[in-house]
């Protein structure tokens, strides 16, 4: 009686763990289902490579807004990898256990900060500064509202979620490991750099990930600071128009439009496709990765 | 012996947090000796063997007062460096932790941190030291190999040949054997009786016959003090001191 309650359990189990999975297919094939009028009128390579934006002619092309996403998300890791990474180690590594203390729930307040507040801060602070002493220095011209704006606001965003999760995977690595290098008389920095780092990196990769996978759906603070002028961005001063906030911005406006509506969905399944290919691809680096290292 | 000894421990007390783990420690540790310090768990033993090296500096809320000499030189003086210091002690801790890269670059390791760049000098370190550890022909045809392939044993004798690799006087050994069979247990302890020619030993242990079979001094610890300390036999067969006879005994543990 015992044993067969578990096994419904288990069985249970797995049906449930299955539903969640198939909700992913179910979304996939929802927005696919809604781009077909799109994509009865023009070809996925049309679609994906065309810069016109000129939905009133029945012109969507997509260059723009994939480029945009790609360029706030792409500005946003570099910003935040390096910060998060010393964040981290500075915590783990070196941090007395009273400045932990003080650190580490701030990092966390952090996350539960909303995002339209990070857009309103990157508005008030962030735009003004790029507009008067950033961009002064390398182009003639800029608003403030770009794609730099974005990848800062955004950056800071993704901050508390790398750093826990760089601090806990430094955490793991055994003391033990570290004293090792240093009775070989490293310092503490080179023990870091050779064996801590290079120990951490799969979860490092990971937590890289994560983040980016987050960043390029993030959409309020982004559609806030980044212009959204859909156009490519040549620098980082240049507008952009990601695709969450395109979607965001005109879901429920101009559906009079003719397959206007049609393109927002396209425009989901999109990001849909990036961020998986993305996932999958990272998948496969850290396997590698792993291999590598662990042998 | 009018010479200074390697290592010179002189009223070192070791506090952390509130408790007392070493209390008023004086001994002079002999040269090219193997010299193994006993006492039961908890004892401050490993504690006594890591303030030689300085690992015990981040541990959080450690206070050190005394002195550690080596080689005269004072290692918890304020403007003691050290690295140097630590470069002079090859450790075996209790498991063997490889670092994360090959047989080749862990024994390697150690003569990079201090400059040595010439592939074909390290290639001969490397060789010699996995030759001093018996290693050399197990592992020749697979030195790029990543070190968590080898079994514990053999990691274990990897990781004493990175210790030597810099060059040291002396080897500490924090229970090196606990996590070895008995094979490779003994293996470790004919090493370190063949290395005491060159090097002065430093042994953690609460196996009673490996102190016994491998080692020329004892040093008996108990809640933090030094209880006695001399030649092996004096020690474990005849020992001065009623805790020391408990102990040799099986009393206490």
């Amino acid at each position: 009686m015992r044993l067969l309650k578990d096994k419904i359990l288990s069985k249970l189990m797995l049906v449930f763990t299955l539903a969640s999975v198939s909700l992913l297919l179910v979304i996939g094939i929802g927005l696919y289902y809604h781009s077909i009028p799109l994509l009865q009128k023009s070809s996925w390579g049309e679609l994906v490579t065309s810069s016109v934006w000129k939905p009133l002619k029945g012109l969507f092309g997509f260059y723009p807004f994939i480029m945009g996403t790609l360029w706030v998300t792409g500005i946003a890791i570099v910003i935040a990898l390096p910060l998060c990474l010393f964040t981290a180690l500075y915590i783990v590594e070196y941090a007395h256990a009273r400045i932990k203390r003080i650190l580490v729930p701030f990092v966390n307040l952090l996350s539960g900060i909303p995002p339209v507040i990070f857009g309103v801060w990157g508005v008030l602070f962030i735009i003004p500064l790029i507009q008067k002493y950033i961009a002064p220095h390398f182009v003639d011209y800029s608003t403030g509202y770009s794609v730099l704006a974005g990848g800062i606001v955004l950056a800071v965003m993704i901050f508390p979620l790398i750093v826990s999760i760089i601090s806990e995977v430094l955490r793991t690595i055994p003391k033990e490991l570290k004293d090792a290098s240093l009775s070989l008389g490293a310092t503490q920095w080179e023990t870091i750099k050779n064996v801590a780092l290079r120990k951490a990196l799969p979860g490092i990769v990971t937590a890289v990930v994560l983040a980016i996978s987050r960043a390029f759906g993030e959409t309020i603070a982004v559609l806030m600071v980044c212009g959204n002028n859909a156009v490519v961005p040549n620098s980082v001063f240049d507008p952009g128009y990601p695709l969450p906030a395109l979607i965001a911005n005109n879901y429920g406006e101009m559906m009079s439009i003719p397959l206007y509506d049609s393109a927002l969905m396209f425009a989901a399944l999109l990001l849909f496709i990036i961020i998986l290919l993305f996932n999958i691809i990272s998948r496969v680096i850290l396997t590698r990765l792993e291999r590598k290292l662990i042998g | 012996m009018t010479q200074t000894p390697h290592i010179s421990v002189q009223h070192l007390n070791v506090h952390i947090g509130n408790q007392h783990i070493l209390n008023d420690i004086n001994i002079n540790i002999p040269d090219k000796k193997v010299t193994s310090i006993i006492g039961p768990s908890g004892c401050g033993k490993t504690t006594l063997l890591k303030s030689f090296n300085r690992l015990l500096d981040n541990t959080d809320g450690v206070k050190i007062t005394g002195k550690v000499l080596v080689d005269g030189e004072d290692i918890y003086a304020p403007d003691a460096e050290v690295t140097h210091i630590r470069k002079k002690m090859g450790l075996l801790s209790q498991r063997p932790y490889p670092l994360p890269m090959s047989i080749y670059d862990n024994v390697a390791y150690g003569p990079r941190i201090h400059g040595i760049r010439k592939k074909q000098v390290l290639d001969e370190l490397v060789e010699e030291q996995l030759k001093a550890t018996g290693l050399w022909n197990e592992v020749k045809d697979r030195l790029n190999a990543p070190a968590t392939r080898l079994s514990i044993g053999q990691q274990q004798r990897l990781c004493l040949a990175r210790g030597l690799a810099v060059g040291p006087e002396i080897i500490l050994g924090d229970e090196s054997t606990s996590a070895l069979d008995p094979v490779s247990t003994s293996i470790i302890e004919d090493l370190f009786i063949s290395l005491k020619e060159k090097y002065s030993i430093v042994l953690v242990t609460h196996i009673l016959r490996q102190a016994r079979r491998v080692s020329d001094y004892i040093v008996f610890v108990y809640m933090g003090r030094i209880i006695e300390f001399g030649p092996t036999e004096e020690v474990l067969l005849s020992p001065k001191e009623e805790l020391t006879k408990e102990y040799v005994k099986g009393f206490i543990s």
